[in-house]
């Protein structure tokens, strides 16, 4: 009787099932709408605003009286003065939609105000700390030692201020940033901006419009790793907001990589080449490509033109950044 | 009434006192300007064809705001129902996904402060659904694990029956050996599972309250029953023995039954299909362990065989059930609990069988014949263990 139910038992359990695959329409629908899904949820609520950020240097963006705060411009001799109104402060950004990062900020903004004077001005920076921290401002360029903002003497404690005053040159693209220690910290909490070197006589071809981008990230949970990549810091702001270019127009990209905790970064463009002026300082094309890898505070300037209409992506070739936010795309008009 | 409020008054001062210290005392110095605390616990995932579901639950003292979530390093678009949970509060994450079989995967949550949560998965693998297929599988699993192995180890029934005296003794002792070893196996397993549990679940009162549960619910019934079978000789006990034995192992086994079908859920019994082989042949000992106590005391096989095949569908059932559970709603938490209730009711059987070794002369016990045969029970558990990779 034993053995009848055991045996019994076996039969049934010789019926094993099996799983079938779907290869159905219903699957591919699927397939399709995993596909459509990366990327990020929400939109954006903070202030800054990427877009504006691109074509905005010396303030430009600023109605005059408003940037008379921040921005003003004499006359000299020879060149002009610049003058800047720069202030640290501590604030809370937003990187991905929702997700807020505590900041260290030029002007509560990350990058902070980018600066642009033609070669031979005076730049003269007013800087104040009004964060928690000392902290300072190191361009690169040539300056004398104590502009250099790097030694801790030269760090500006929290309610302190300072004045940095060079003549601007060499002409080219660079980056500035704050110098206080621990430095990686300073750098990748968001103390950073663009300085800008026109040359005095510049023979490269004309832009009908400049862009300025700097690639970041950021390590929101502080693991030393970056959770969100960006240009100008807003993970996927241009693909939720696509620039708008004109077909055939040349289009100046002032690229500076300002990417903490990763070895490189780089940019690609989809369906047009560029011609690349590394570091900006010469007045001939090194290269015509359309990748370019940069390190860390390396900055390249990228002639391009678009030669058809239509939607194009670009974003860093190494997929991992592209996927985590630094990816956008350009809308080329007819 | 006076009595009421004496036993009310040190309540009351309690409340004044939390009052005092939340507002007046020096909790403000931990109040800086620090993130909130946040944390979020990913209890489950699931896979259907291109989606996956996040279970997730607010582990923390401050709701979690979920702004964000990364699928193997890259941002996922995904859909909740509210992206706030509440302390204690459960939610579910959506995401169109387009996952391959057979891979690991890093599932993070990324909240409105940047503090990221996440979950490995060793083996993507699709998760059950609830239907017949499934059902079917999970109740051969069972049948395979459970049921089948503990009614062949009953089958060494008439065998045993032949021993005697001191023999008979160390079959008991042996018994016990087996006993004693499931209960750590069970109790380590229940340890093992309590990282997997949320910090607010407290597993390790879900661990002490389901132990001490089971041996004071078996104490109290075999107290009942023995006065009971008492009258009925030593024939009705080694019965009632027979069935507190099967119960604590079908108890152990529904543990044994969860973990095998989540782990078949979470795909993992793709990486050792010996694992359910093991089993197999593990449970046949705890056939043993249920006809010991029977075999003197029976005079005839055939009077008890319905009671035999019940002992061993007590023992064995649990599998079934186990595996169903663990398959569709795997909840470490349950896990715990059961396999703490398993325990303690493999502990108080084996301290039961030795009470009754022993009448009253626990010394009587140390006999070369019983020690022989305890090592024995718990050698021959090790020894089938390896077999359980």
């Amino acid at each position: 009787m034993k053995l009848a139910f055991l045996l019994a038992l076996l039969l049934l359990a010789s019926c094993a099932p099996r799983i079938t695959g779907n290869t159905t329409e219903e699957h591919q629908r699927l397939q399709m709408a995993a596909q459509e899904r990366m990327g990020i949820v929400g939109e954006y609520s903070d202030g800054f605003d990427p877009m504006v950020f691109l074509t905005t240097w010396n303030f430009n963006s600023l109605p005059d009286e408003e940037r008379a705060k921040y921005y003003r411009e004499t006359p000299l001799g020879n060149g002009t003065l610049r003058e800047y109104w720069i202030t640290a402060l501590d604030k809370e950004i937003e990187v991905a939609p929702g997700v807020w990062f505590p900041a260290w900020t030029y002007n509560g903004q990350v990058p902070g105000p980018t600066i642009r004077a033609t070669e031979g001005d005076t730049v003269q920076i007013h800087f104040r700390n009004e964060g928690t921290k000392p902290h300072t401002i190191h361009s690169h360029g040539f300056h004398a030692s104590e502009m250099d903002g790097s030694l801790p003497e030269q760090f500006v404690l929290p309610g302190e201020s300072f004045e940095y005053e060079f003549i601007a040159e060499p002409f080219g693209l660079h980056p500035y940033h704050c110098h206080s220690l621990p430095i990686k910290q300073h750098i990748s909490k968001g103390l950073y901006g663009v300085y800008i070197v026109d040359p005095k006589n510049d023979t490269r071809p004309k832009p009908a419009k400049e862009l300025v981008m700097v690639m970041n990230g950021f390590d929101t949970n502080f693991d030393g790793g970056n959770e969100v990549y960006a240009v100008n810091t807003k993970a996927f702001y241009y693909m939720m907001h696509p620039i708008k270019l004109k077909r055939g127009e040349l289009v100046r990209i002032h690229l500076v990589n300002m990417l903490e905790f990763d070895l490189v970064n780089s940019i690609h463009t989809h369906a047009t080449f560029f011609n690349e002026y590394p570091t900006g300082t010469q007045l001939e094309p090194e290269r015509y490509t359309d990748i370019t890898v940069l390190g860390q505070a390396e900055r390249s300037v990228l002639d391009v033109r678009f030669p058809f209409p239509g939607k194009y992506m670009f974003h860093a070739h190494q997929a991992e950044f592209s996927e985590l936010g630094w990816m956008g795309f350009f809308e080329v008009e007819p | 009434m006076r009595r009421w409020l004496q036993a009310a008054l040190p309540l009351v001062l309690l409340a004044v006192l939390l009052l005092a210290f939340v507002r007046f005392g020096p909790i403000g110095v931990f109040k800086a300007a620090f993130p909130p605390v946040e944390v979020a616990f990913i209890q489950r995932v699931e896979f259907s064809p291109e989606h996956i579901t996040v279970h997730v639950f607010n582990d923390g003292p401050e709701p979690v705001t979920i702004a964000q979530v990364l699928v193997n390093d890259a941002y996922w678009q995904f859909s909740m129902a509210s992206n706030v949970l509440q302390p204690l509060q459960k939610g579910l994450i959506d995401i169109a996904y387009p996952w391959l079989e057979g891979d690991p995967m890093d599932i993070q949550l990324l909240t409105s402060t940047g503090v990221t949560f996440d979950r490995e998965i060793a083996v993507v693998t699709s998760t059950p659904q609830f239907g017949w297929l499934y059902f079917r599988t999970f109740v051969l699993l069972g049948i395979y694990v459970g049921v089948l192995p503990v009614l062949i180890g009953l089958l060494w029934f008439p065998f045993l029956r032949l021993l005697r005296g001191s023999w008979y003794s160390a079959l008991l002792a042996l018994t016990v050996g087996l006993l004693v070893f499931l209960g750590f196996d069970t109790l380590a397993e229940a340890l093992e599972l309590l990282p997997q549990l949320p910090g607010a679940f407290n597993g390790v009162g879900i661990l002490v309250i389901g132990f001490l549960l089971a041996v004071m619910a078996l104490g109290a019934v075999s107290h009942k029953t023995e006065q009971y079978s008492a009258q009925r000789g030593e024939e009705g006990m080694a019965i009632t023995w027979g069935y507190l034995i099967a119960l604590g192992i079908g108890l152990h086994n529904l543990g044994e039954g969860l973990a095998i079908g989540s782990a078949y859920a979470l795909g993992e019994i793709a990486l050792g299909s010996t694992l359910v082989i093991g089993f197999m042949v593990h449970n046949v000992t705890e056939g043993v362990a249920i006809v010991a106590p029977l075999t003197r005391s029976v005079a005839k096989v055939r009077a008890i065989v319905v009671h035999l095949v019940a002992m061993g569908l007590l023992a064995g059932g649990p599998t079934i059930l186990g595996a169903l559970l663990g398959g569709f709603t795997y909840s470490a938490a349950l896990n715990v609990l059961f396999l703490a209730i398993g325990a303690g009711a493999i502990f108080d059987v084996s301290f039961d069988i030795l009470h009754y070794m022993a009448k009253g002369r626990w010394n009587s016990l140390f006999t070369p014949g019983n020690i022989l045969g305890f090592l024995a029970g718990l050698l021959v558990v090790y020894v089938t263990g390896f077999l359980v990779l």
